[in-house]
């Protein structure tokens, strides 16, 4: 079959609404894209534990130290499973991982900014996980099967993490003067930061266009991030919080929550390694990699023994 | 760890409740079967297990490929004596 019929049967595919699996022919610019926006993804579910892993040891008590462990293995294993999905394009997952310990590839820009109260632990878990949710809940359609089953495993489990979050900032804004200002202080920070999460506006997004496409992406990044203020400025207000926004207005036609210009040189300087801490991220995933070379060699080194040389057809697959 | 000695891959099968089959969930490394037992709880049963997991070697996984799938499934796809709704009898017919 040629290329240009293979191509076509391909759109045709995606046109029905045909999932492709990793066994199918597949465009290369569909396969780069996707270990693109998948390693990615999976990347910043990694990075993700290091803002949050923070505070586990000086979490105000049992109970949201039992959840932000929960939480933060949950992020583990999130990343697991797209690395799982993302290897079945054909590259290797310790191919993906070097890109992320060499800084050559990218990751959410928003786990560059310091958790710096408990406050934060309650804003990342509420803010940052709802964008990440209503993100996923599109990509779980997505027109390649295995990251859509990964997103599926994904959506299921977050719903807690977005919850426990919320919970902490209720609990702080019932509490002390001082305790509702520092939940208004993080919102602050991180208010911001989250609408970037959806990326660059749609006129400058320049891989938007073939992943609409080939239905990788279903909604633009605009039409996200719209959505994602539409459902949290009453989350915020009802527990009396103020969303950090002078232009914040409600359209009673269009019935969206109108919102003020993101710093895009901002979001721009942080993607490129410039955000408050892009070195610190980059260096405690390679200690931690490092650090883990004993369990791995170790694990090696038992497997071997304990079944001999049988086993050496199964250590060089990748 | 040289480079070329890496975990190997293990696909993860788990049967989701009581009674049902076993259904892949996804894949796991890890040096041996026992590991990757244990990967793959930590994995995919998060939230506690119902049935067994079953992890398997992915090198020993032989699939049919997309691209021969229309001549490889050709013998069963023209048989549609096969299902019921093939027969012809007369309505009134219950419980047939």
């Amino acid at each position: 079959m040629d290329e240009l019929t293979r191509n076509s049967e391909f759109d045709t595919r995606i046109a029905e609404g045909i999932k492709i699996e990793p066994k199918d022919w597949m465009p290369e610019k569909y396969r780069k894209q996707l270990t693109r926006m998948m390693s990615q993804h999976a990347h910043s579910e990694v990075v993700g534990m290091l803002p949050e892993g923070n505070w586990i040891t000086r979490a105000p008590n049992l109970r949201r130290k039992m959840a932000l462990l929960a939480k933060v293995q949950d992020e583990a294993g999130h990343g697991l499973y797209i690395y799982s999905a993302a290897e079945t394009l054909g590259t290797s997952r310790q191919e993906l991982v070097d890109q992320l310990l060499t800084g050559k590839a990218k990751y959410s820009s928003i786990f560059n900014y310091p958790t710096l109260t408990w406050a934060d632990i309650g804003i990342v878990g509420w803010l940052v996980d709802g964008a990440a949710i209503v993100n996923q809940t599109m990509l779980a359609k997505c027109s390649y099967g295995p990251y859509s089953r990964a997103m599926l495993r994904i959506c299921a489990e977050e719903n807690f993490h977005k919850k426990q979050g919320y919970e902490i900032i209720c609990t702080l804004m019932k509490g002390t003067k001082e305790q509702q200002k520092m939940a208004q202080d993080a919102l602050n920070r991180f208010w911001w930061a989250t609408l970037m999460m959806f990326g660059p506006h749609d006129s400058n997004s320049p891989n938007s266009a073939d992943l609409f496409k080939w239905k990788v992406k279903k909604k633009s990044n605009d039409e996200l991030r719209q959505h994602f203020v539409n459902i949290t400025v009453a989350q915020a207000h009802t527990i009396g919080l103020e969303i950090p926004d002078p232009d914040l207005k409600y359209n009673s036609e269009t019935r969206n929550w109108e919102f003020g210009e993101i710093n895009w040189d901002e979001f721009y300087a942080v993607i490129k390694g410039h955000g408050p801490c892009n070195k610190e991220r980059l260096q405690a995933r390679n200690d931690a990699h490092d650090n883990g070379a004993w369990v791995r060699e170790a694990s090696i080194a038992y497997a071997k023994k304990k079944q001999g040389k049988n086993l050496e057809r199964f250590l060089n697959v990748g | 760890m040289s480079d070329n000695e890496l975990l190997s891959v293990w696909e993860v099968f788990m049967q989701q409740k009581n009674g049902g089959p076993q259904q892949h969930v996804g894949n796991v490394h890890a040096a041996d079967a026992e590991l990757a037992l244990q990967n793959a709880r930590d994995v995919y049963a998060r939230r506690g297990g119902n049935g067994s997991i079953w992890v398997v070697p992915s090198k020993e996984i032989y699939a049919s490929g997309s691209d021969d799938e229309a001549p490889f499934f050709d013998p069963s796809d023209d048989k549609i004596y096969r299902h019921p709704n093939f027969y012809r009898v007369p309505k009134a017919i219950k419980n047939l």
